[in-house]
């Protein structure tokens, strides 16, 4: 079979219009923050972005002061005026969507086929869809006339530095709110753009404060007296000790954790999009994504053919630089993370899991990692069990739908799960018998606002998008 | 005087199904409002919250998958076996309460309606709760609610029946099981409760009703790694803020509940009923 090669199609850097020096956003202005500068780096080459301000305890404060002066004028503006900001919002988005991609890439390293075609354009979409609840919400199944909350403090992760960002600030908008937000300290820039499209939108001062900034300043955030409501999406550690933190507090919260989902394939599948599914399940966005289908069951019948498959598929990925358009994979978002995922792979390889990687080449500088997929995994590995937030797969077997189930169900996780069959039947069945917030069948890894989306379990609780999600932010 | 000694009862647990003692062999002294003894309640321990737990997590896969028509039957013939028993429970609420019989009658019958009105929401809460997903692809994307699991449920101290019905119907309406910690000081109305649902079709394990403490109990219930939800109503205010932090560990849904008891009597909403429900969210592709 002909190796076909690629000629370098690199996206040009300079759409990022990346400056030297980002400041956090406070009461509609950058401002000097009062913590320990940090330094954002490019994960794919390790070489320094930027500088960007950080906050301080205080600087907590003061945004807080600034939302809730803000809240008391936001709240009551006429739903239909909130609605406009946020459409103006979501079609500034999409205006500077190129920039922003671009930007994303350089900081997060996500491949730049995946922020320009999936992250940003959701992002817009989260603020479009929104928008319309603004002056709807009688209609949203919470009785007449819904109250907001008031001022929500929101920490989201590195994987999806804007759309998590949207999917947190626009339905709290929306519903009347106003935030503090701080972004993850490795991927804080494209948070700061956004807060200069919240300039351009002319949205007003102090409904949104963005504070870039370390665990401790998201601690403070938790802990803060004035706040309302902590919505929360990240590692399943660190939503245990917010849930502590707010216990006996009448702060309303919401999490949206780690998973360890099951993506289950039957003999009767349709291999070959089941190998994209598999692919796409566990491959996007480097892996580190929270449903990542990072668990195979295949049918004991099959399992030799799909992994097969799945060996070819995996090792025609190409692995390397994020704004390079024909890339799969790139970077690991930090060298944390990336030792992280070597001591789970190392984990495996002690257990006595069959290791595959994906000869692919990989660049010597930046923080890369092959795609590796595990054969003859037990459940009682690590591997198995723990989420690895990054592009390892384990492989293991079954022989009945029913058996299927219950090593799918055998995790405190329940965020997601995949089912291939041709069978409908069985599909609808399995969607039953599977304790997920959601369940794709024949496809992986799709998001829309308009479907909710959260874990059962010890995944977290409360739901983001579509009419549920609308609750997280409204005294129902 | 009469020349009959009328037949004294013993009052035990209800757990999956039957009436055992507690394991621990305790019992503690119930008395009337005025402090006169009436029975000796099973005082539960720890083993006997965990033997709960077991018999709720054993029902739930049988629970959540009866069809919503059955659960609703067997919720209205809850009400139906507590209509019968009608007078008893105004007896029993009356001595607990320390209220006229008049002021015990009209909260039997709110919470023999309170069933009622649950029984009829079992096959109208998807309906109302879900949703088709109009995502913007060639999918078919649905969500609909289900059950969280097992809920572990300290019962209000001062409503012996009216507030103890309104905690526990929502949780076997929406699929999910149930431990229950009664009001420890008014506990007679909950073991006559446990009698009315071990003979109103409601299989053995759905709910489980402990007599005892939930100073005591509360801790074991919301540390337990198979509960899954926690509504910590009966405990005292300053206990709650430990339970939810025992609670997050395990990441359980622990309920917002007011500082004191609400007044049961009003009219009851969807709050209960959405606390114990998750979201499932579904998606196929569309094609031919």
């Amino acid at each position: 079979m002909p190796v076909f090669e690629y000629a370098p199609a690199p996206e040009s850097r300079a759409i990022a219009n990346l400056k030297d020096h980002y400041k956090p956003f406070i009461n509609g202005e950058f401002v000097d923050g009062s913590g320990e500068p940090l330094k954002t780096i490019n994960p794919a080459t390790e070489e320094v972005l930027a500088e960007v301000g950080t906050a301080s305890k205080s600087d907590v404060d003061t945004a807080v002061k600034a939302a809730r002066k803000a809240f008391s004028s936001w709240s009551r503006l006429p739903g239909t005026e909130r609605a406009k900001y946020l459409f103006r919002i979501a079609r500034l988005i999409q205006e500077r969507s190129r920039e922003l991609a671009v930007l994303e890439s350089l900081d997060n390293g996500k491949p730049i086929k995946e922020s320009r075609d999936s992250d940003i354009p959701t992002a817009a979409a989260h603020f479009f869809y929104h928008a319309g609840w603004a002056d709807k919400l009688d209609y949203a199944g919470y009785g007449p006339n819904p109250k907001p909350l008031g001022v929500a403090g929101q920490i989201i992760p590195w994987n999806f530095p804007l759309l998590m960002l949207a999917w947190k600030i626009a339905p709290a908008l929306a519903t009347g709110n106003t935030v503090v937000l701080k972004p993850a300290e490795t991927t804080p820039l494209t948070a700061l753009v956004f807060a200069e499209i919240c300039q351009q939108a002319e949205l007003p001062p102090g409904v949104v404060n963005i504070l870039p900034g370390a665990g401790d300043i998201g601690a403070s955030i938790v802990d803060h007296g004035d706040i309302d409501k902590i919505a929360f999406t990240g590692s399943t550690e660190v939503g245990k000790a917010i849930q502590r933190q707010v216990a006996g507090t009448p702060k309303k919260l919401t999490l949206e954790l780690g998973g360890k989902a099951a993506n289950i394939v039957f003999e009767d599948a349709p291999l070959d999009q089941a190998i994209e599914g598999i692919v796409n399940g566990i491959f996007f966005n480097q892996g580190h994504v929270c449903c990542a289908g990072s668990r195979l069951l295949v049918q004991e019948s099959i399992a030799e053919e799909v992994l097969e498959k799945l060996r070819y598929r995996v090792s025609t990925l190409r692995v390397g630089d994020p704004l390079d358009k024909n890339t799969d994979v790139g970077a690991i978002n930090s060298a944390e993370q990336l030792a992280k995922i070597q001591g789970l792979v190392e984990s495996g390889d002690a257990e006595g899991a069959q290791r595959w990687t994906s000869p692919c080449p990989v660049p010597d500088r930046g923080f890369f990692f092959a795609p590796t997929v595990f054969a003859n995994v037990h459940q009682s590995m690590r591997i198995a069990r723990e989420e690895i937030f990054g592009p390892v797969l384990s492989v293991l077997t079954f022989r009945t739908p029913d058996e299927a189930v219950t090593k799918a169900n055998n995790t405190p996780y329940g965020l997601s799960a995949g089912i291939w069959t041709e069978k409908g039947s069985r599909i609808l069945w399995m969607a039953n018998q599977l304790r997920a917030g959601v369940v794709w069948a024949n496809t992986f890894n799709r998001f829309d606002p308009t479907a909710p989306f959260g874990g059962y379990q010890e995944s977290g609780f409360g739901r983001e998008g579509g009419r549920t999600g609308l609750e997280a932010y409204l005294n129902v | 005087m009469s020349d009959r000694i009328s037949v004294a009862k013993t009052y035990k647990l209800y757990v999956g199904g039957k009436f055992p003692r507690s394991e621990s062999g305790r019992v503690y002294p119930v008395t009337d409002s005025k402090g006169k003894f009436l029975a000796n309640a099973a005082h539960a321990s720890r083993k006997d919250v965990r033997d709960a737990v077991v018999a709720a997590r054993k029902a739930f896969p049988g629970w959540s998958a009866a069809t919503a028509y059955n659960r609703g039957q067997v919720l209205y013939r809850v009400a139906e076996v507590l209509e019968g028993r009608r007078d008893q429970f105004i007896a029993e609420v009356s001595a607990s309460e320390g209220l006229a019989a008049k002021k015990a009658e009209s909260l039997v019958d709110a919470a023999i309606d309170r069933w009622v009105w649950y029984a009829g929401w079992t096959d109208k809460i998807a309906s109302v709760l879900g949703s088709a997903n109009p995502v913007a692809g060639p999918y078919f994307s649905f969500t609909v609610p289900e059950p969280t699991g097992v809920v572990g449920i300290l019962a209000p101290q001062a409503s012996s029946l009216l507030g103890l019905v309104e905690v526990l119907a929502p949780v076997l309406a929406t699929g999910s099981t149930a431990v229950v910690v009664s009001s420890a000081e008014r506990p007679l109305p909950a073991i006559t409760l446990s009698e009315v649902l071990a003979t109103s079709d409601v299989p053995g394990g759905v709910a489980n009703i402990l007599t005892g403490h939930a100073s005591e109990l509360g801790p074991w219930l919301a540390s337990h790694g198979d509960v899954n939800a926690l509504d910590p109503t009966g405990a005292a205010p300053d206990d709650r803020p430990g339970l939810a932090r025992e609670a997050a560990n395990t990441v359980k849904r622990v309920l917002t509940v007011p500082a004191a008891e609400p007044d049961w009597t009003a009219a009851p909403d969807l709050t209960r009923l959405r606390r114990y429900l998750e979201a499932k969210t579904v998606w196929h592709p569309l094609g031919v």
